[in-house]
């Protein structure tokens, strides 16, 4: 194969993957074959479709195709935040994410340097784990709950470099 | 979990809960997806299908598609900003910002007073730090003389990162 040639199937390639990655964030087709469907739209086969995103899969450039779940979907949660010795960093946020409750956790910048999210079956349930974190901790917790949502969720367009 | 939602427009039954599961991790990746995950749950891929349909409907599941991995793609500047508005004007002003394509996330949420003015949240997402606060400052211009406090919270490490899910 020419370098030509090389260098124009890479291109073509690039292409269908930045197609891929930005088009499809949302509105997957419930028809029998949306992968097919996709193809279609791009102009290129189901095949190339699929071979590109279980490659992007196991690069770990695509998480999954799939749903996204509202993010407060069961039940109650809540973004809580805690200031805590920056020596004991580690320590605290290993205790933190030993609770099933808690499934985003980040370091941030601030005084308020843990960030966690919380959810629960009910108001009730989140309250009592609160109050169990702040316990083992020994630290309070200052729990910021949703109240209102303001974005739209199409899924986020990738600028690429 | 339990497997009703307290919230009743979002309530879901134990079908529901096992298409979920069934899901969570991704569709499989063969040409006809859904009608394998019927079969793997054992009902009739119609009413896989309307069961999607509906939880997008109520909002269960908010989008069905390809899910990027921002952070491999280079997107590694993740700034929580945070913003101190007038409670009269957020609805306005959260729609606003919420509708910015660099924000990922925007959401109204209590003061803590006196430790934690703001009531206003937007993630913002960037390659560099750089490009990250110029789109804070962006922030900032949009909400003009609204804007009476606020601050960017950058992350320096995520210490644990599951998603929503539900167990089986």
């Amino acid at each position: 194969m020419g370098r030509q040639r090389q260098k124009k199937d890479r291109d073509r390639q690039t292409r269908l993957e930045h197609h891929l990655l930005n088009d499809f964030q949302h509105g997957l087709s419930l028809s029998p074959t949306p992968f097919a469907d996709m193809a279609e739209v791009l102009g290129v086969s189901e095949n190339e479709v699929l071979t590109t995103l279980q490659q992007k899969k196991q690069e770990g450039v695509i998480s999954r195709v799939g749903a996204v779940f509202r993010p407060n979907g069961v039940g109650a949660s809540t973004l809580a935040a805690m200031a805590v010795d920056k020596n004991e960093i580690e320590r605290i946020a290993e205790i933190i994410n030993g609770f099933d409750a808690v499934n985003h956790n980040y370091e941030r910048e601030h005084e308020y340097n843990l960030w966690f999210v919380l959810t629960a079956e009910n108001e009730q349930a989140l309250a009592e784990v609160i109050k169990e974190i702040e316990q083992q901790c020994g630290y309070e917790v200052m729990s910021l709950p949703m109240l209102e949502d303001f974005h739209i969720d199409l899924g986020f367009d990738i600028k690429w470099t | 979990m339990n497997m009703q939602m307290t919230d009743p427009e979002h309530r879901i039954d134990s079908l529901d809960r096992r298409i979920i599961i069934a899901t969570q991790d991704g569709l499989p990746l063969v040409s006809r997806p859904y009608a394998l995950i019927a079969e793997q749950l054992d009902i009739p891929v119609a009413e896989l299908k309307q069961r999607l349909q509906r939880m997008q409907e109520t909002g269960v599941i908010r989008r069905i598609g390809v899910v990027p991995n921002h952070y491999a793609l280079g997107y590694r500047a993740n700034g929580m900003t945070v913003w101190d508005v007038p409670d009269e004007r957020i609805d306005e002003l959260g729609e606003q910002i919420g509708a910015l394509d660099f924000v990922s996330h925007c959401y109204h949420r209590p003061r803590k007073l006196p430790d934690w003015p703001y009531n206003l949240f937007a993630m913002v997402h960037a390659h560099t730090r750089d490009e990250a606060l110029a789109h804070v400052e962006q922030i900032a211009k949009l909400l003009g003389a609204h804007n009476r406090a606020h601050d960017v919270l950058f992350s320096t490490r995520i210490l644990k990162k599951t998603g929503m899910r539900l167990n089986p």
